[in-house]
């Protein structure tokens, strides 16, 4: 590849994060009840990079290019119509007629992470279902693509189709407004955004059904967006920062979770070299912004969790106890089994196993959960196993076998059923 | 080694493509004019303005067009150098916009 090749100009998926800095302006301009609108103000100034561009010759600065040209198009339907009464709230209460300043101003570099912001906002408003609010998200600030959305999501496109014209019906009904929320509303609306910055975080992070590239992008656009909560004045509380140090842990270990023939890598036997020790520096470093201040999350709590794990020199020297301790704390301020089976799953490396297997049995409603949930099954083989107890393990291995549709995980439980085999035989 | 001009021409509708796909094909462009260049065969490459006009007629009468509605409508072009025309036309294969509906016009410069 030659030094000048004009593709090492342009930035990795440039095109999809310039979309959603393109329609958090837009639509602060046409108002987010014409989403729509501004989406495709975006697709014409693309096709115009893209016919312009492809000939070999790319503007000096392409981000600014794009926005210019995002910028003409919109002055242009702002003429159009010559009064903002029917585009946003914001402006039209200032002013009956476009002004180029006005626009100008939305346009400035440093209104567009504040429009990002209002953008986000809106996307994850609470009255959407949560499932719309991630579709919207990706769609909308993330610049994803109903197909990309639903092989990341594991859904049919028409699902995600759905999602978004049911959400983009509710904002226009509703008459959602792109304004960051102030006092005590900022703080459940924040919330709000959290749980669906983490929510797309796990997506990527967790499923291993989908293929391994557009997992990172989630887990990539997620913190990208945590990021900016990190970076704006208004959202930068400390839950932000505790969130974004959770990613940063959580991905430092996205390179050792599977080897080459994508099998699960448990984190006992991870190579802990691979780690990626550049993200658990960051990790701490939010980490610790996060500590200011007395307000603590869950997501404090689970940072401290993954740090934990990351700061033990190999999987035998982690300290337990303190992860005990922590998860005691996680599940009293969100009691829920999945925390329960973690928790039983820390209690058995304390060298406590026959403890570990009565605490899982008093979680509520159990036998449910292992009917319908492959982890709970995985765990008690797992804890069976190590309490020398092989047919009750080979039971519950077989039932998580039945239920996990990811081959990753198939094969995992596979091996451990062969393994047990073996066992009895001697 | 004799010059050729290819003259591309595709739709200029709003394509059903996501971002990121869109970024994708006009990297592949790139890669395309990369490959060309390092053979040393690229001599030069610009895309063309839209819309244009025409001048037409005795009494020249000036009009809008080609529209960028047509289907057919040319974005750009490059000069490339080959061997013979055929080869010429091997090279035009490699345009990646080909699968999309795009076509390559491949005509000689003429040298006296």
């Amino acid at each position: 590849m030659s030094e000048n090749a004009p593709y090492n100009q342009l930035v990795d998926h440039l095109f999809r994060h310039e979309a959603g800095k393109m329609i958090a302006v837009l639509t602060r301009l046409f108002g987010m009840h014409n989403l729509s609108m501004a989406e495709d103000v975006v697709q014409d100034a693309f096709v115009k990079a893209v016919q312009t561009w492809k000939f070999g010759n790319i503007p000096e600065n392409p981000s600014a290019w794009l926005m210019q040209v995002a910028k003409n198009k919109a002055l242009d339907i702002l003429r159009r119509k010559t009064l903002f009464d029917n585009y946003s709230s914001e402006f039209s209460k200032y002013m009956k007629e476009v002004s180029n300043e006005y626009v100008d101003q939305v346009f400035l570099d440093t209104e567009i992470a504040d429009s990002q912001l209002r953008l986000i906002f809106a996307c994850c408003h609470p009255a959407l279902k949560e499932e719309d609010q991630v579709a919207l998200t990706l769609k909308t600030i993330s610049g994803f693509g109903v197909t990309e959305i639903a092989k990341a999501l594991l859904t049919q496109e028409a699902t995600i189709q759905k999602r978004l014209y049911r959400a983009k019906q509710f904002i226009q009904k509703n008459n959602i407004q792109l304004e960051i929320p102030l006092g005590a509303e900022l703080a459940q609306r924040l919330e709000t955004v959290h749980t669906i910055l983490y929510l797309i975080f796990n997506e990527g992070y967790n499923s291993a059904k989908a293929d391994e590239l557009i997992r990172k992008d989630l887990c990539a656009e997620a913190m990208r967006l945590c990021l900016l909560l990190c970076d704006h004045n208004a959202t930068n509380i400390p839950a932000s920062y505790a969130l974004l140090s959770l990613m940063c842990f959580q991905a430092s270990r996205f390179e050792s979770r599977l080897d080459e023939n994508s099998s699960i890598i448990l984190l006992a036997q991870q190579d802990r070299s691979k780690w990626n020790h550049e993200l658990i520096k960051r990790g701490y470093y939010y980490l610790n912004f996060s500590s200011q201040g007395d307000e603590i999350t869950v997501y404090h709590i689970e940072s401290a969790i993954a740090a934990e794990h990351c700061i033990a020199a190999s999987f035998e020297e982690t300290n337990f106890e303190r992860l005990l301790c922590l998860y005691d704390l996680l599940f009293q301020m969100k009691p829920s089994p999945v925390v329960q089976i973690n928790r039983a799953v820390v209690l058995s490396y304390t060298g406590r196993t026959q403890e570990a297997i009565n605490y899982i049995f008093t979680i509520e409603d159990l036998e449910q959960l292992l009917q319908t949930q492959y982890m709970f099954n995985a765990v008690l083989g797992e804890l069976y196993t190590k309490n020398d107890e092989p047919q009750k393990a080979k039971i519950y291995f077989e039932q998580a076998l039945h239920l996990t549709q990811s081959e990753a995980e198939k094969k995992l439980l596979r091996d451990k059923i062969a393994d047990i085999k073996i066992t009895m035989l001697n | 080694m004799k010059d050729f001009m290819f003259i591309f021409r595709g739709r200029t509708d709003r394509p059903e493509m996501t971002p990121q796909e869109m970024q994708n094909n006009m990297q592949q462009w790139f890669a395309w004019i990369d490959k060309l260049k390092k053979k040393n065969i690229y001599v030069a490459g610009e895309a063309l303005m839209q819309p244009g006009k025409v001048v037409k007629g005795e009494q020249p009468v000036i009009t809008d067009g080609p529209f960028t509605e047509s289907k057919e409508i040319v974005g750009g072009f490059f000069v490339v150098k080959a061997n013979s025309f055929e080869e010429a036309l091997e090279l035009a294969k490699d345009c990646p916009d080909l699968p999309r509906g795009g076509t390559v016009e491949v005509r000689e410069v003429m040298k006296f």
